[in-house]
């Protein structure tokens, strides 16, 4: 069953998507080559307890960082590592997650590191394109699967391919609850969004083929050809008024990344 | 943090309600309409029940005084079905 939040529950789950949305925000500052994915985790923990609230992915089913750091063919879940170091070239995407009073917030954004080709910037506005469509899909009395249609489209129609092994999903009081949002599927199916819904939606995207392959640490997946991916992300309300971002300020207007 | 995929668990259903009856015995009381008797549980409890199919399909015949058994649905204690007749 999808739980639908009121007014003051939302208001909670936007104050974690604030701290989500400031972590994030320093953590990109901080992406220049030599860096090391373990530098950006203890950041990231650092500023967690600045704001006094708690870091959602540490301990969550066994997941042993704050951070999500999944660099090039990693598509999500990489775990920080003292010895990998950014280079120049390089992509990296940050999944970071909060809970205050209560209430989860999730987010994530892809970062190049440096300077990086053309082509791979394109992933990356493509992927960010998929999740500014499928943020405004996200109204009351539109289908679950319009959203995911809407980021199958965009990035099919751009030659890139959608991750399938892994979905979006509900957020509130718990990291997952109901409904499994994939980022592919026809239109129309699926339940009615309904004000007080709250999604997590995040589109990962493969630059070559779209399957999957998991690593040893039996947390990382990355693509079985090698492929870049990407992967942002957004806690995102269904309101009367549309689609409220609650993992960013009001005042920021603009694509969601 | 992505959620990985999980196809949709068919719905197990929570047991056969039919399967949870409570089966007392019971003395009948006066007969009603419609093959419907009223019957005295041992706690003293009425309740209404009516004849069970497989007893009408063999022509058995209930008469107050009778000692029955009686099956008393798990959702409404004061309804039950007659399925046996005793000696």
């Amino acid at each position: 069953m999808i739980v639908c939040k009121s007014a003051a529950e939302l208001e909670k789950m936007h104050r974690a998507g604030l701290v989500v949305w400031d972590v994030l925000k320093a953590l990109r500052e901080r992406v220049t080559p030599g860096v090391s994915t373990m530098d950006l985790e203890r950041f990231a923990e650092r500023r967690t307890a600045e704001h006094g609230v708690r870091a959602a992915f540490k301990g969550y089913l066994g997941y042993p960082c704050v951070l999500c750091t999944s660099v090039n063919s990693e598509i999500v879940h990489g775990i920080p590592d003292e010895h990998r170091k950014l280079r120049a070239g390089d992509v990296v995407s940050i999944d970071y997650g909060a809970e205050v009073d209560g209430f989860f917030g999730d987010a994530a954004v892809t970062v190049p590191v440096g300077e990086i080709a053309p082509e791979v910037e394109r992933l990356l506005r493509v992927t960010r394109e998929a999740l500014a469509r499928a943020v405004e899909k996200a109204r009351p009395g539109n289908r679950l699967s319009d959203i995911s249609a809407a980021v199958q489209r965009c990035v099919e129609e751009n030659g890139f391919s959608v991750v399938r092994e892994f979905v979006g999903h509900g957020i509130g009081t718990r990291m997952h609850e109901e409904p499994q949002l994939p980022n592919y599927g026809e239109p129309g199916r699926g339940p009615r969004l309904q004000e007080g819904m709250v999604l997590a939606i995040e589109p990962m995207v493969s630059a070559g083929a779209p399957a999957v392959k998991m690593l040893g640490n039996n947390w990382t997946a990355v693509t079985a050809d090698g492929s870049l991916a990407a992967h942002f992300e957004h806690t995102v309300a269904v309101t009367a008024n549309g689609p409220w971002i609650l993992t960013r300020p009001r005042e920021v207007n603009g694509p969601p990344w | 943090m992505a959620k990985k995929y999980q196809k949709e668990k068919k719905r197990t259903d929570d047991g056969n309600p039919k399967e949870d009856a409570i089966e007392v015995m019971a003395t009948v009381i006066e007969p009603l309409p419609n093959a419907m008797f009223r019957v005295e549980l041992e706690n003293k409890h009425q309740v209404l029940a009516h004849i069970s199919g497989k007893m009408r399909k063999n022509f058995i015949r209930i008469l107050p005084g009778d000692k029955v058994a009686v099956e008393l649905s798990p959702y409404d204690l004061t309804r039950g079905r007659i399925v046996y007749r005793y000696k």
